[in-house]
């Protein structure tokens, strides 16, 4: 029994090399010309998995099978990316940004991706960014929420196809005013980590422009995943706030609300949740009334009413069983966006396949039309994606079934920075620029 | 010189010398897997440095994230990139801290040893979670390092890098070599053996354990430096109770007969973690469990035993080292 273990060993590591020499070997020859090689990151395990990883990666399955299948309606209608076949690697986003670093590395370098789609985490974008650049890697960054990628810093083989999560405050500020709620008062609970922090920093500062005599009553930053938020309730009850914020997502958003129904939270202030409308599969019927709700984007149940988004709810819906909500949603933006930009190089190009450099040119500054509305990449000097948005109220249906009424849509220029502004600047200058109709 | 001390210098030098001239060999993604398994392997070598004394400690991500952190702020705040000055300022750092809070906790032993140490390691991760101005939770950015001045090219970087570490790993695995086989190094043995038998011969336990708890925090010190530039972003994760653990499997899957094992342990943690992930997504988690209890199971005594087992059937049988490794194959 001895020596089983390090022949064993031995055996895995020469099986590594063997295909790491395979891999390099094989690059760039016939076979590389009928598929486009992509890996996809996204949360497979951990606590983002349920809310954001897992349906991702569904609806990235499913669109993928569909546009290999060429079943996707028009303008997307050709077979995968330009002809190419699509052909996904799916790694898990669990286990923090020293292990992203390392597997985007090993998906670029030693599984010869032609692009990487993924991250939800901020931290992961901000870590994967600079390594993109440095080994000329395209990488589309389908979720995460920090501005900081493309204000802090500048990358070239880095895009982000979805709008930063300064959007999400901003629309929920501006959709109290336009439903006309009287507010003198707002309290916050927010998870104590950056995305928590940012999310209440700019709807303060928000409220700020827009509610100038409201006052902050309280500021709560749970941990974490605390899972527990009995004192909490009691504070928010406590001081009958009118306006209750929280960008808490995931089993922290369900044990929140499930927590504060009985206490009747729902009741007693108007209640907001900035990026919300992803536990409703989960809660179903037990999500309160009432509650005004952000997706991250015009996604799920506050989709507009086009074509293409019609074929993607009823697809993702017959497929799963459950609703698509922001996350689905945001990585069909992204590889139709990968998609229309490919598609845009290859036209440019006289139909051969793109390099990575025609693409990233083609990304660009890029629009096209996505099922959550028109993508356009505006910030972050053509790199950083602004949409348009919409914000709704919680409401039961006749049948009882929870949906979405009084929904408003906002602009993409409204609700986000122009080019070239930092968005707390923008937020606290009084939003320059916005284009409201 | 003493014989034993001409053969551990020179296994040191020609080994580097074997591994530099594989760097040349390697395909980029390897050399940055072994780039980052060797700054596991420094912290490990510490917490291996720990083990002989008999404690482990479970928070070593507290001067792993230390080192990282006091070179990434030396990078982004005073612009420094030059390689060998992070690595000396994360690796001195580090043993700062590990001389401060040493003393406090070297009377603890065994599990309120392990948990002191752990919850040290939150301590820090907490606070870098609330720290705004340096990222937060998100963490920052490091500049690219320089080597001399020299400032390599997207292709060379990795292939610097990885020279870099080879000489820092060969360095450290020497120099821990040596103080195991000093009379200072052996002390730790002696006190894992019987404590008070050491106190009557009137040598300090304290200081020992002072003294192992500072050098494994330097070493730690240096792995978070090193890493910190290899992947270019650092996070407060770098001290979470998980990073910990990693580092303490890596100790075990070693063992503490070889100074050498450590950098071939925490290699195939990375290999088999990196190729579980990348053919089964959805369970890479559950592989590595299996892999770690049956290592446990079927090389109790680490891959530093391996190494042992080798040895002893070639012509350098129960020479050397030997003193040290009698009976102590499954501690």
């Amino acid at each position: 029994m001895s020596g089983t273990p390090l022949k064993q060993a031995l055996k895995g590591l020469m099986a590594g090399a063997a295909l790491a020499a395979f891999g390099v070997g094989a690059a760039g020859q016939a076979s590389a010309e009928e598929t486009f090689k992509i890996g996809v990151v996204t949360f497979l395990s951990g606590q983002a998995a349920e809310s954001f990883g897992v349906p991702a990666w569904d609806g990235g399955r499913l669109l993928i099978e569909k546009l290999n299948a060429g079943e996707v309606p028009a303008p997307y209608d050709t077979v995968g990316f330009g002809g190419m076949k699509i052909e996904a690697i799916p790694i898990d986003e669990a286990g923090g940004a020293t292990k992203q670093v390392q597997e985007f590395r090993n998906l670029v370098q030693r599984e010869q991706v032609d692009a990487v789609v993924g991250y939800v985490s901020s931290g992961d974008c901000l870590a994967v960014a600079p390594v993109a650049d440095e080994l000329k890697a395209l990488t589309i960054l389908y979720d995460c929420g920090t501005p900081r990628i493309f204000e802090d810093g500048q990358y070239e083989y880095a895009f982000r196809t979805a709008a930063h999560a300064t959007m999400d405050n901003v629309s929920i500020a501006r959709y109290l005013q336009a439903r006309g709620v009287e507010i003198d008062s707002i309290a916050g609970l927010n998870q104590d980590y950056a995305w928590g922090h940012d999310s209440w920093r700019d709807f303060t500062a928000s409220m700020g422009q827009l509610y100038p005599d409201a006052d902050v009553v309280a500021e709560l930053f749970p941990a974490f995943g605390a899972g527990q938020y009995g004192t909490e309730i009691s504070a928010l009850m406590r001081e009958r706030a009118d306006v209750v914020h929280s960008s808490n997502w995931g089993g922290d958003l369900q044990s929140f609300i499930l927590q504060s129904m009985p206490r009747g939270l729902f009741q007693r202030s108007q209640v907001v949740f900035s990026a919300g409308d992803h536990v409703i599969p989960a809660l179903g019927n037990n999500f309160p009334e009432g509650v005004i709700l952000g997706a991250r984007g015009a996604y799920g149940l506050m989709s507009p009413d086009t074509p293409l988004n019609n074929w993607w709810f009823e697809t993702y819906q017959e497929r799963y069983g459950v609703i698509p909500v922001q996350a689905p949603y945001r990585m069909a933006q992204a590889l139709l966006g990968l998609k229309s930009a490919i598609e845009k190089a290859m036209a440019a190009n006289g139909g051969a396949r793109p390099t990575t450099d025609e693409i990233r040119m083609a990304m660009k500054g890029h629009e096209w039309e996505a099922p959550g509305g028109l993508i356009q990449m505006k910030l972050g000097n053509g790199h950083q994606a602004i949409q348009p948005t919409a914000i709704g109220t919680t409401a039961k249906d006749s049948d009882g079934n929870i949906t979405v009424v009084d929904i408003e849509r906002f602009a993409a220029e409204c609700v986000n920075p122009p080019a070239g502004q930092n968005s707390v600047d923008w937020i606290n200058a009084g939003f320059p620029g916005a284009q409201c109709e | 010189m003493h014989a034993s001390t001409r053969r551990t210098y020179l296994s040191g030098l020609i080994l580097a010398a074997a591994l530099l001239v594989v760097g040349f060999l390697l395909p980029a993604w390897l050399l940055f897997t072994v780039t980052k398994a060797i700054g596991y392997g420094l912290v490990a070598l510490g917490i291996i440095t720990l083990m002989r004394g008999g404690l482990v400690s479970f928070g070593q991500g507290l001067v792993y994230c230390i080192g990282a952190y006091a070179a990434g702020l030396l990078a982004t705040r005073i612009g420094v990139t030059e390689a060998p000055l992070l690595l000396l300022v994360g690796m001195v750092a580090s043993g700062l801290v590990g001389l401060l809070v040493g003393p406090l906790i070297a009377r603890y032993r065994g599990i309120f040893f392990a948990m002191l140490t752990v919850a040290l390691s939150m301590v820090l991760y907490g606070i870098l979670v609330k720290m705004n101005a340096i990222g937060g939770s998100d963490g920052f950015t490091l500049p690219e390092p320089t080597f001399f001045g020299w400032q390599p090219d997207v292709g060379t970087s990795d292939l610097a890098l990885y020279v870099t570490a080879v000489i820092v790993a060969c360095a450290a695995a020497t120099a821990c070599r040596l103080y195991y086989d000093s009379m200072a190094g052996m002390m730790a043995l002696a006190v894992r053996e019987n404590e008070l038998r050491v106190e009557y011969l009137g040598s300090s336990v304290f200081n020992v354990t002072v003294r192992n708890f500072a050098i494994a925090a330097a070493l730690g010190g240096l792995g978070g430096s090193l890493n910190a530039m290899a992947l270019g972003h650092i996070d407060p994760l770098f001290s979470f109770w998980t990073t910990s653990g990693e580092f303490v499997f890596i100790s075990v899957l070693a063992g503490h007969l070889s100074v050498g094992a450590v950098f071939v342990s925490a290699l195939i943690l990375e290999l088999v973690r990196s190729f579980s992930n990348r053919y089964f997504p959805e369970t890479w988690q559950m592989i590595i469990g299996i892999f770690l209890i049956a290592t446990i199971i079927f090389l109790p005594g680490g891959v530093g035993s391996l190494f042992q087992r080798v040895l002893k059937r070639g012509p350098a049988a129960g020479r050397g080292e030997s003193a040290e490794n009698e009976g102590r194959a499954a501690p």
